[in-house]
């Protein structure tokens, strides 16, 4: 039996062998764990420690022990919450402890869609990795119709859940209950039509699923995915009719390099508009122009708001936050920036601007987005995003898609030369675009740009070192100076703290006049559009982070104001931010979208009867 | 309705008709703690829902801990197939239930209790409530109960969904936390972290019903009842094949011979001891003695008469697992399925040694790699009705 805590540094420390090899434990760790210190590596697949997740329902991290006291006899158990025992034996790799650990990845596959070569996962698979290691080579109990009657949910414009795929780790409830406090997944059906569902058996389109796309960082297999629209793009590049015009946001650069085998963190900028050029894209811009573009439009809407007492004012900017807001909390809408999106902003701008400038159809140009972003997707269908009856950004394409589309086209970035922009209309950005990447990004740059309209000048110090911590919600002063004064701002970055911030809001105990919200944990270069990692959740968080600093530092512009191309659309066809044409063109609205109950669970519980019997 | 009219056939005189469920609460409120603990550790008493864990040991684990506040928590979620022992003792000794409850809360030092009552048993709960409303009038239950010492009990009842798996302990703390029942990780412990992360004792409701007798006629009482090696008695639900099923108390060490000729159970073919996911023991067995250790038993006897198709019985049970499982480990989701399917070919075509050597491996897994015991069990009545009986399949030498 456990004792918790005996002593603050008087640690029990236990005693064991892993195969053969003596280990020491500490008191109440896991076989498993205890095994990943001494590199002893034990197949598994629900467990997930980045995220504390061990449901224990693979059961394929079976190893085989013997206690001190045990007659030589050996015992089988899953190593991922069995604590070391001082004594204990423990075999990895005795022929028991593999050919159980085979059987379970042998039963996992009976119950799972065979068409490897179809899969997004293939070859980055989790489930793959494991068969191979426990040697799997035969399929007994694979059964076509339990495959067959799976449910493939395609509702969403942004995420698809294949049930065929998936071995019900609960990995994805997981990070939607403790990491986001979504709660937008649950567990479905006993027995074998145990699945993962939505909550009141909704579709994802329908559900209060904010397609934030963690689940799909966390995901082992192909279940969890987002909707392919990589030939969608393909057709379009060679069909010579179309303008393609392509954008891509502040954390793909610094999120890309680990696909074709560079280091995280690299800024591949230069290699993406390479690879984007080289497969045949018209027009190729960069997001960072866009959030300059945002900066403009909300700054000055930030600083009417303050005069006229109306405070705070959320971001806009972050789609899934959008979405939970007008989902979880539509009472909190009239809060939130009109602002539209860095992305849509663009797309507005290339059908607009652009064609007048480079003398060009605008019915002819396909705008395409790269994101790290689910959510992204389904901002681009929202109906409130369309102009004259068409979207303003025509596809928008995941990370993960983008490589597969490089990948698709024979190109490996790593072995590219960089190019640098070369559109003069909406090529250039300001460290302050840059930044947009990162939690803290948007309001450091608002601020910047914010200062300077207050004072006439820049800030010094450039940075604001105050707003760029990493905790879920952090809180700051900015004494803006001049005609705004003292500032109060919040940042936060998770569903979580976001709906902290929220609840405070409403309940009347904020006192913030700004508040950045980003879904994602750690911002976009977390987002759900990402590369995924295997057996890891955001692994790379701090160093995609610090290469977008360090491209704000690098920048010879560093305040959005101060983007020459932005002051050109201004002087050209915008007029001044806020205007009526840029109201018109470069701002929207929200909808409430609360799920209400229409049945309480007391009069489903009135339906139910007690079944004839079965047996 | 009147629970006396449905209660089952009591086939001779019950321990429990001699006890007064007061007198147990009683002399353990006078005790301290340790005390009460340790003489439910001398009489031997082992829980009767099925794993028979030694009753005295967990509460003394409970004891120890240091969560506050603790919960004592009753199983009365009898889902076993061929069990019904514990209705008996819900309709007819329900104070004794509720007292063991309460002397477990003064040995563990928990002051509430619930009654999880399955689904099936909800025309039993405005008698419990009566029977539990009683119980306060008297003084077994509610504020300082203990007389000179400052102990208070109070019992509230919860109702089941009707999953079968919510028997097992940690599943059933689950659906109690108002989740869906799926058994959980067994490190921590209930008595560690149980119902809302607390220190919990799930006791069945036949081993909280012994616990005031035991107080009341001391350990040795119940100890001398069985043999040396098993103390005590327990209680049968007996069906099937036989002129006389209903429900038996008898000391350990009883022979499965003697049952059965108690119940007039003429000729059996085989005897299925412990439920759907007990063991089916052949004739050769029949001398076999109730004890664990031999015959472990969840307090069910179903006998099967001669003219009984015994893979029709291993089917049924199959089936019964397959639809209770709760699906989240991949051995019980696909296995019972697989198995399920494997037992209608085998009753359709035969077994040839290849698929004998795949199916024994899926049921020798699934019972090794289960999540909780109901993926471990579920095999069992197959490999047992397999060893004992594959001559009735077709095509077999």
């Amino acid at each position: 039996m456990e004792h918790e805590h005996e002593e603050a540094g008087a640690k029990k420390i236990l005693h064991a062998t892993i195969n053969g090899v003596a280990v020491e434990a500490e008191e109440n760790e896991t076989i498993l764990h205890c095994a990943r210190r001494y590199g002893v590596y034990i197949p598994t697949l629900c467990e997930l420690d980045d995220i504390d997740h061990t449901p224990g329902t693979c059961r394929v991290c079976l190893v085989e022990f013997e206690m001190p006291s045990g007659d030589g006899k050996t015992k089988l158990a899953t190593s991922c919450n069995t604590p070391v025992v001082e004594g204990m034996t423990v075999q990895t790799r005795s022929p028991r402890a593999r050919s159980a650990q085979r059987l379970q990845v042998e039963l996992l596959l009976a119950d799972h869609d065979q068409d490897c070569a179809t899969c997004v996962r293939h070859g980055s698979c989790e489930l793959q990795d494991v068969a191979q290691f426990v040697g799997l080579h035969e399929n007994r109990f694979y059964k076509p119709s339990f495959v067959e009657k799976r449910p493939v949910d395609d509702s969403s414009p942004a995420m698809i859940r294949d049930m065929s795929k998936c071995i019900r780790c609960q990995r994805c409830i997981a990070i939607c209950r403790e990491g986001q406090g979504v709660d937008a997944l649950v567990q479905v059906g006993i027995g074998q039509d145990k699945a993962v569902g939505l909550r009141f058996g909704l579709s994802q389109k329908e559900s209060t699923c904010v397609t934030c796309g963690q689940c799909v960082l966390v995901c082992p297999t192909g279940a969890l995915g987002e909707r392919d629209e990589t030939d969608k793009v393909l057709d379009w590049i060679y069909d010579p009719e179309i303008i393609t015009v392509f954008q891509f946001a502040p954390a793909v650069r610094v999120a890309f390099g680990e696909e074709f085998g560079l280091p995280p963190g690299a800024n591949v900028q230069g290699q993406i508009i390479t690879a984007l050029k080289r497969i045949g894209a018209d027009i190729v811009l960069d997001t960072n122009f866009g959030a300059d573009l945002v900066i403009m439009e909300e700054s000055a809407e930030l600083l009417k708001r303050l005069a006229s007492g109306s405070r705070p004012t959320f971001t806009s900017c972050c789609p899934a936050w959008i979405n939970f807001a007008e989902i979880h909390y539509p009472e909190i809408l009239p809060y939130l920036s009109s602002t539209k999106s860095p992305m849509q902003s663009m797309g507005m701008i290339c059908k607009t601007y652009l064609p007048e400038k480079m003398v060009l159809d605008p019915k002819k140009i396909r705008t395409i987005a790269i994101m790290p972003c689910t959510a992204k997707k389904d901002e681009a269908a929202r109906l409130q995003l369309q102009f004259d009856g068409k979207a303003e950004i025509d596809v928008v394409l995941t990370t993960r898609e983008f490589a597969r589309m490089l990948r698709r086209e024979g190109i490996n970035i790593a072995k590219l030369e960089p190019s640098d922009f070369d559109n003069p209309y909406m090529g250039e950005f300001s460290g302050a675009g840059a930044i947009f990447g990162t939690t803290g990004g948007v309001m450091e740059a608002a601020v910047r740009t914010m200062y300077y309209v207050a004072n006439g000048k820049e800030y010094d110090a450039i940075e604001f070192e105050q707003l760029r911590g990493f905790e879920g919600v952090r809180s700051a002063t900015v004494d803006m100076g001049g005609s705004i004064g003292i500032v109060k701002v919040a940042m936060c970055h998770g569903l979580k703290p976001a709906r902290e911030i929220a609840e405070l809001v409403l309940a009347g105990k904020a006192d913030f006049d700004f508040i950045e919200v980003m879904a994602c944990p750690g911002g976009c270069v977390d987002g759900g559009g990402n590369l995924r990692s295997k057996k890891a959740y955001m692994p790379n968080a701090l160093k995609r982070r610090a290469t977008l600093y360090n491209v704000d530092r690098q920048q010879h512009v560093r305040q959005s104001h101060n983007n020459e191309q932005i002051k050109t659309l201004y002087r050209d066809f915008l007029e001044k931010p806020y205007s009526d044409k840029a109201h018109h063109l470069l701002h929207t609205m929200y909808t409430d979208r609360k799920q209400t109950l229409t049945r309480t669970v007391k009069e489903i519980w009135e339906d139910l009867t007690i079944s004839d019997p079965l047996y | 309705m009147d629970v006396k009219s449905v209660r089952g056939f009591v086939g001779n005189k019950l321990s429990f008709s001699e006890v007064s469920a007061s007198d147990g609460v009683k002399m353990a409120a006078e005790m301290a703690p340790e005390d009460v603990v340790s003489i439910i550790t001398a009489s031997g008493l082992k829980g009767r829902g099925g794993a028979g864990f030694p009753t005295g040991k967990k509460w003394e684990y409970a004891f120890g801990q240091e969560g506050h506040p603790k919960y004592i928590i009753g199983n009365a979620d009898e889902g076993e197939p061929g069990t019904f022992k514990d209705r008996l003792i819900l309709t007819d000794f329900p104070e004794l239930v509720f007292a063991g409850m309460a002397i477990a809360g003064c040995a563990v030092g928990a002051e509430f209790g619930i009654l999880y009552l399955r689904a099936e048993y909800g025309w039993l709960r405005e008698h419990l409530e009566a029977a539990i409303a009683h119980c306060r009038e008297k003084g077994l239950l509610g504020k300082a109960i203990g007389g000179g010492k400052d102990f208070s009990f109070d019992i509230s009842i919860r109702m089941g969904s009707g999953a079968y798996i919510c028997g097992e302990e940690t599943a059933l703390l689950e659906s109690l936390e108002g989740r869906r029942g799926d058994a959980r990780n067994r490190i921590p412990f209930p008595v560690q972290a149980g119902y809302l992360g607390k220190p919990t004792v799930v006791n069945n409701v036949e081993t909280l019903a012994w616990v005031p007798c035991i107080l009341v006629k001391g350990p040795s009482w119940f100890a001398g009842m069985g043999t040396r090696k098993a103390p005590g008695a327990w209680l049968f639900s007996v069906s099937g094949d036989c002129k006389r099923p209903g429900i038996y108390e008898y000391p350990f060490g009883t022979s499965l011979r003697q049952i059965l000729a108690d119940v007039g159970a003429d000729n059996p073919k085989a005897v299925q001891v412990g439920g759907a996911s007990g063991n089916c023991v052949p004739p050769s067995g029949f001398d076999r003695t109730m004890t664990p250790g031999d015959l472990a038993t969840g307090g069910s006897i179903i006998v099967f008469g001669p003219g009984q198709d015994m893979f029709a019985v291993a089917e049924n049970f199959q089936h019964f697992f397959a639809d209770e499982s709760c699906g989240q480990c991949i051995p019980c989701r696909v296995g019972n399925q697989r198995l399920l399917e494997a037992i209608a070919r085998m009753r359709a075509n035969g077994l040839d040694k290849d698929s004998e050597r795949t199916v024994r491996q899926l049921a020798q897994t699934m019972s090794v790699a289960s999540k909780c015991g109901l993926g471990q069990m579920s095999p069992r009545a197959f490999l047992s009705i397999l060893n004992n009986f594959a001559g009735e399949l077709p095509g077999h030498a």
